[in-house]
């Protein structure tokens, strides 16, 4: 039992791990090389995964749950809300005109009945929301026009999935909806019934975002356990999607309005960090599911028509999006994005087959035939996607890449992150605010983060020194990190990462002291704020005024101090000893205090300072 | 042999002078020229006397560009002059740090070249008016050049800030190509007569 396991888990990940890497060194997708490797250790050509290929679907098909739960989370809903007609709009054009011709033609020309022509010809129009995410986010190009439009349309179709779904059973033979009904709660109530039901769940969830989730979450941040948090994220998902399944609404729906109500919460990069890596696995899992359940034998003994089936609805699909994206005026170059990353049928569609399948709409050659056409279009995408990018883009001489429509984007990075916001970065952010200048800020104290949004703050929850939250709150794309944590070692760890994973961020970092300092000039960091010297400088100031000294000559010799001590600090750097010691004892302290002291009195720290000076001049005359 | 040329630049609101940045912008990329830009190394006027002078050192013509504040200079200007030109090495016993080079201002008004005069408004030339700079050169032992000024500068059009700023290259490349020690600078009340076109 836990050898089969064991070794299952040693297939998978091995073939994952070769395909991916194969498929990522010649510049395709990851989701190509699941494919790949799901079709690789699959019945037909290695046969190490058998019939429980379809299991493995149903547990990876929770990976499109998760997924839809961090498209929720990056929705900004006031932007959402502003795009309402295009996401209907062009979802709805899409779908319908799809459904429409794939129908029409099934019914004419293959002389499928209604009900078949109608189940089909939904499935086709639906896209993957897996391949299409990952894609846009692999080549980073979610935000451009091309990427919001296919996301809108994605959004569109997410949502028609659940009326399709309920739809089925009326279609089937003899109205037979004992499959359906006995999943949920409610099935044994009349339809209004279930109606109402749905429609307060929903209200429910939307309204447990501020009110359940966000002070759940708050207390558990507070124990400062991040694996607990970890748990708590998980639990969220399976607890909404499970009750959302319970009254009869696709999880996958439940999963994204839950991100949806906590984009706007603290907690929105930590959960994305948190969710992000088992998300990737559950959609490569899925992936090689479907790579799997591809049937290679009807595939050679039925060739020319499933490549006839695949070609035939891939130009379709393209025709109608190119001719949606023209309609709502993409340039030429995004509306070919448009119109070829949203090409392939969906992983939506392998549950709409199966379950009309066993609802007796589609008989088992229909049923195998659209099941292997919908995995070919899948892996049909990301090749579709290079021609295009190589050849199309060059032909025609414009970039992909080109981001033509700001106000479009639906999140907003900021140029400065500031991690750590106590007392020493909650001024600089003041500061900052009070010249109009921005920062995405990142803290662990929940209860602090808390106090900070409600004064308006852009605060984050969330431990700054792990690369998944820097990446979330746009480190790739910022220009300056503030590095002010508290904690001495978790702000060194954080340049640390900062410094190997975004070379490119100029760093200002907070010191405690002068031994702290040390350590951050031989992590090669050139700006380094150490707490104590300018408010101890600036209280000597007020020393030397009250020995008599005048105001400005008291402040311009504090001013020489300052760059006199900074200067020093770089020279001792290199001089130190025990330069890899991290305990740094009490007679090592003292040891350096001596050294600086000396050096105090061969330098010249005021320098000759003659200036407005008589006296000099007279000796001098 | 090419002098090489100092710019000690002094503007404590660049960002709004677009007749200082098409000057800046137009020189900037020279070889020979360094400009020093005071206001953004010296912000609270704690100025490194030291890393000063041996700046100065290294350079044959040291150019004081500025905007024209109630006839006179900028105060962070005033304050390198206080702090940097000092006793035992400016001036004073056997010491001349700045003996042989030139010293040119580089400045823009806001009056009219006729309101620059005895019977204008403000009744007497800049050059006048600079006086008092004049003669602090004279006591460092510094040629001081005749001034290039930029009259009316916050009317220019956008055409003429752009030629002063072609004029003010073809100036500093006449200022570094020529032996200034065989001209006669004494005929000029300002450079801008002095350059060819």
């Amino acid at each position: 039992m836990h050898n089969s396991f064991l070794l299952q888990a040693l297939i998978f990940l091995s073939a994952a791990i070769i395909c991916v890497t194969i498929a990522k060194q010649l510049r395709m997708g990851s989701a190509l090389g699941y494919i790949l490797a799901g079709l690789l250790i699959g019945p037909y050509i290695l046969g190490f995964v058998g019939e429980e290929g379809n299991d493995i679907m149903h547990v990876a098909e929770f990976g499109v749950v998760m997924m839809l739960f961090l498209i929720g989370l990056e929705i900004d809903p006031r932007s959402f809300w502003k795009s309402r007609y295009k996401i209907i709009g062009l979802g709805a054009l899409q779908m319908g005109l799809t459904a429409l011709i794939v129908g029409g033609l099934g019914h004419l020309g293959l002389g499928w009945n209604h009900q078949t022509s109608l189940t089909v010809a939904c499935a086709v129009a639906m896209s993957s929301t897996a391949i299409v995410m990952q894609t846009l986010k692999e080549k980073s190009i979610t935000q451009s026009a091309g990427g919001t439009s296919s996301f809108y349309v994605l959004l569109f179709q997410d949502v028609m999935v659940i009326p399709i779904l309920a739809l089925l059973p009326l279609l089937a033979p003899g109205h037979n909806d004992d499959s359906m009904s006995t999943s949920t709660l409610f099935g044994s109530y009349p339809a209004w019934v279930q109606t109402t039901i749905i429609i307060l769940s929903i209200i429910a969830l939307l309204l447990s975002g501020n009110y359940l989730f966000v002070p759940l979450l708050r207390i558990i941040a507070r124990t400062r356990l991040h694996e607990l948090f970890t748990a708590a994220s998980l639990l969220l998902v399976i607890a909404v999607s499970y009750f959302m399944q319970l009254v009869g609404l696709s999880p996958a729906l439940g999963a994204f309005l839950a991100g949806f109500v906590l984009a706007n919460s603290e907690f929105r990069h930590e959960l994305e960090g948190n969710i992000g890596p088992f998300k990737d696995l559950l959609l490569g899992l899925f992936f090689i599911g479907v790579g799997a359940t591809i049937n290679l034998r009807l595939i050679i003994s039925e060739t020319q028509t499933i490549v006839g089936f695949v070609l035939i609805i891939i130009v379709i699909k393209s025709v109608v999006l190119l001719l949606t994206g023209k309609l709502f005026r993409l340039k030429i170059d995004q509306n070919l994005l448009f119109g070829i990353i949203l090409s392939q049928v969906g992983e939506f569609s392998f549950v709409i087959y199966t379950f009309s399948h066993q609802l007796g709409i589609l008989n088992d050659y229909w049923f195998d035939l659209l099941m292997s056409v919908t995995a070919i279009s899948m892996l049909l995408t990301p090749i579709l996607l290079m021609v295009n990018d190589f050849i199309l883009a060059r032909l025609i001489g414009i970039e992909l890449e080109e981001e033509d429509k700001p106000a479009d984007t639906i999140e907003t990075k900021h140029d400065i992150i500031i991690a750590g916001f106590g007392h020493f970065g909650s001024t600089i952010g003041r500061f900052l605010r009070a010249n109009k200048i921005y920062a995405t800020i990142l803290d662990n104290d929940s209860s602090r983060v808390e106090l900070l949004r409600k004064m308006g703050f852009e605060v984050y929850y969330g431990d700054a020194t792990r690369l998944d939250l820097l990446q979330s709150a746009g480190a790739a794309k910022a220009k300056i990190l503030i590095a002010a944590i508290d904690n001495i070692n978790a702000n060194q760890l954080l340049i640390q990462t900062a410094r190997k994973h975004f070379p490119h961020l100029q760093i200002l970092a907070r010191a405690k002291n002068r031994s702290d300092a040390y350590e951050l000039i031989d992590m090669g960091v050139k700006q380094i704020y150490r707490e104590t010297l300018f408010s101890s400088v600036y209280m000597a100031i007020d020393v030397l005024k009250a020995c008599g000294v005048r105001s400005y000559t008291a402040t311009r010799k504090a001013m020489d101090f300052i760059r006199y001590d900074e200067q020093s600090l770089f020279r001792l750097a290199k001089h130190r000893k025990n330069q890899n010691a991290y305990i740094f004892n009490l007679s090592e302290q003292i040891d350096q205090q001596e050294r600086l002291l000396s050096a105090d009195l061969n330098a010249h720290i005021e320098r000759e300072d003659h200036s407005w000076d008589s006296d000099n001049m007279n000796k001098e005359e | 042999m090419k002098s090489r040329v100092l710019i000690l630049f002094a503007h404590p609101r660049f960002e709004d002078s677009q007749i200082h940045k098409a000057l800046i912008q137009r020189v900037r990329h020279s070889r020979s020229v360094h400009i020093h830009d005071l206001y953004e190394i010296y912000p609270a006027f704690n100025i490194d006397v030291y890393l000063e002078q041996r700046l100065l050192n290294k350079y044959d013509i040291i150019i004081w560009q500025h905007p024209v504040y109630w006839y006179s200079i900028p105060p962070l200007l005033k304050q390198w002059i206080d702090l940097v030109l000092s006793n035992g090495w400016a001036y004073g016993k056997n010491t001349h740090a700045l003996e042989g080079k030139y010293l040119l201002q580089v400045f823009s008004g806001g009056h009219t070249e006729q309101s620059y005069s005895q019977d204008g408004y403000d009744k007497r030339s800049l050059r006048q008016y600079m006086a008092c700079h004049e003669q602090t050169a004279k006591h460092c032992h510094l040629n001081y050049l005749p001034p290039y000024v930029i009259h009316d500068a916050h009317k220019l059009s956008a055409v003429d800030t752009l030629s002063f700023a072609h004029q003010y290259e073809r100036l500093l490349n006449q200022l570094i190509e020529t032996d200034l020690s065989k001209e006669d600078f004494s005929k000029y009340v300002y450079i801008n007569d002095w350059i060819k076109s």
